[in-house]
């Protein structure tokens, strides 16, 4: 199982990183997975545009705040672009799991919600 | 009497390995597996018998024909309908409840009318009354539940009046379990004027059902929960109501003549099965039909009602459980529970990494779910082909989840 649910895995559950909110955050974005209820906000302070400080907050699967969790310290100290250009197999390394189709969404939410605040969208186009 | 171990061996599905342990298949509600008689009567319908129905004259279409409407003779008797006539195959429940929608609803329901459902239901018996409502104008209102998982008798009361034209409601709750009084449900629609629609999805395939002695005016079902193949459902309704409805569909086989001016209906239940039907799928329900009537219907609530009681206890001892609906002595056979905080997908995952299957989320059910403050459970349901020593192996999957979450 023990694939699923590595110790790296359990450990950002448990313990996430950069929980909680900033105070005036430059970019602050909130999404939900419609399929399980999870649901992920991301916040970001910038220094130009370079990624200076980090926070989530959500409620999900073990999968999707550990991938939250993990993806706030991958990306501090990231610029804009360079977090623009991160996809599906970034978290997947990040994981360091095999994931079926149906997980895949709760791993990729918390990429979805900060991408989508670092191109300044509104809400995802229909 | 069936062995237990009998039955298993004609489900080839459940002889498989799932990540090392033997699959223990506890999602029935969400589908059930098939056994071989209704896998090879769809595969000889095929290889021999093939064509399609009430069309050609040769041999093939007139013995797909026979087999077809054979199929709907045994699901008649199954729910001791007065005529096979009152059978209509649709793709699902989900369709049967929409064709009453659409059909009885847009012709008979106006502004000031009320339609009645729970808060119990499956969305697609709440929705498709969504959309009839705001297309005639009706008002949708809802019986709430108790903090037992059961209608609220005296709500109900009070909701159903003179206004309300039609009350639809599950006989047995997807997440609940609640076994609802069916046949006094219906009275009470009737004292009223109004109709009873009653979703069977999740009865039919595990109590034996009457719909004469319920008096029900629609019962819907799907093959696939009754150990049939997906693609098909049913949608039982009273001969005189089903005259009296305009179709749902317009193509092929619905029609008696069609001129460039206009068309006519064909004959109950033709009206209401435009196209080409799913003709190997609904030889396969009648084939699921055959081998529930084997096992025998009341062996089946008994066998169900044993396991049941069994994971309830079982499942009590862990701590942190906390299971929502009614006791065993008056659910179906499934259980939806909360453990902890641990997310349902989480409690899915481990256990499919023992073998063993279970469904988490909201089982297509927001509105139970709102009521009880949460997001989505996980589901534990049973059928004829499972046993005390899977529930055993279940019970010990919530142990080892608790130790991989420190809960």
């Amino acid at each position: 199982m023990d694939d699923l649910y590595r110790e790296n895995i359990l450990d950002h559950y448990r313990y996430p990183q950069n929980k909680g909110h900033l105070e005036n955050p430059d970019i602050h974005y909130h999404d939900v997975n419609p399929f399980c209820g999870d649901e992920i906000t991301m916040e970001l302070k910038l220094d130009g545009d370079r990624i200076v400080d980090v926070a989530f907050d959500g409620k999900g699967c073990a999968i999707s705040m550990a991938s939250a969790s993990m993806l706030t310290e991958e990306i501090k100290g990231m610029t804009l672009d360079e977090v623009k250009a991160l996809d599906k197999d970034f978290i997947l390394d990040m994981l360091g799991i095999e994931i079926g189709p149906v997980r895949l969404k709760c791993a990729l939410l918390s990429l979805k919600v900060v991408k989508a605040g670092v191109w300044g969208l509104e809400e995802w186009p229909e | 009497m069936p062995s237990i171990t009998e039955i298993r061996n004609d489900f080839p599905i459940l002889q498989q390995e799932i990540h090392g342990h033997p699959l223990a298949f506890l999602d029935s509600a969400a589908s059930s597996q098939k056994p071989v008689q209704v896998i090879e009567a769809m595969d000889q319908y095929y290889r021999t018998t093939h064509a399609n129905v009430h069309r050609g004259v040769h041999t093939l279409s007139e013995n797909a024909t026979a087999a077809y409407e054979n199929a709907r003779l045994r699901l008649a008797r199954f729910l001791n309908a007065a005529s096979p006539r009152e059978i209509i195959f649709t793709r699902n429940a989900t369709e049967s409840l929409n064709l009453v929608a659409y059909s009885w609803g847009r012709t008979n329901l106006s502004a000031g009318d009320e339609v009645l459902i729970t808060e119990m239901e499956h969305h697609s018996n709440i929705v498709p009354w969504q959309l009839v409502c705001e297309m005639t104008g009706a008002t949708l209102r809802f019986v709430p539940i108790t903090s037992r998982g059961e209608l609220d008798f005296e709500a109900l009361d009070d909701l159903l009046t003179e206004r309300t034209k039609l009350f639809a409601f599950t006989a047995m709750s997807n997440v609940l379990g609640t076994i609802n009084p069916v046949a006094e449900l219906v009275e009470q629609a009737h004292a009223v004027g109004a109709i009873a629609v009653v979703d069977g999805a999740q009865s039919v395939p595990h109590l034996a059902t009457d719909v004469q002695a319920l008096d029900a005016d629609f019962l819907a079902l799907s093959s696939h929960k009754m150990l049939g193949p997906t693609g098909v459902g049913a949608l039982y309704g009273k001969r005189a109501l089903l005259e009296a409805m305009p179709p749902f569909l317009g193509g092929g086989d619905m029609i008696r003549e069609v001129k460039m001016t206009g068309s006519s209906w064909n004959d109950l239940p033709y009206k209401f099965e435009a196209g080409t039907p799913a003709i190997a799928e609904v030889i396969g329900l009648g084939a699921a039909v055959d081998y529930l009537n084997d096992l025998d219907m009341d062996w089946v609530a008994t066998h169900e009602r044993e396991i049941t009681t069994y994971a309830w206890e079982q499942i009590h001892q862990v701590e942190g459980v906390r299971v929502l609906g009614p006791g065993p002595d008056r659910r179906g056979g499934l259980l939806a529970f909360v453990l902890g905080d641990i997310h349902p997908h989480d409690v899915a995952a481990v256990l499919d990494m023992e073998g063993i299957a279970v469904r988490a989320g909201h089982h297509c059910a927001q509105p139970i779910h709102d009521h009880y403050g949460i997001s989505a459970t996980t589901r534990a349901s049973f059928y004829v082909y499972n046993t005390k020593a899977e529930v055993d192996r279940f019970v010990a999957a919530l142990y080892k989840t608790k130790e991989i979450f420190e809960f």
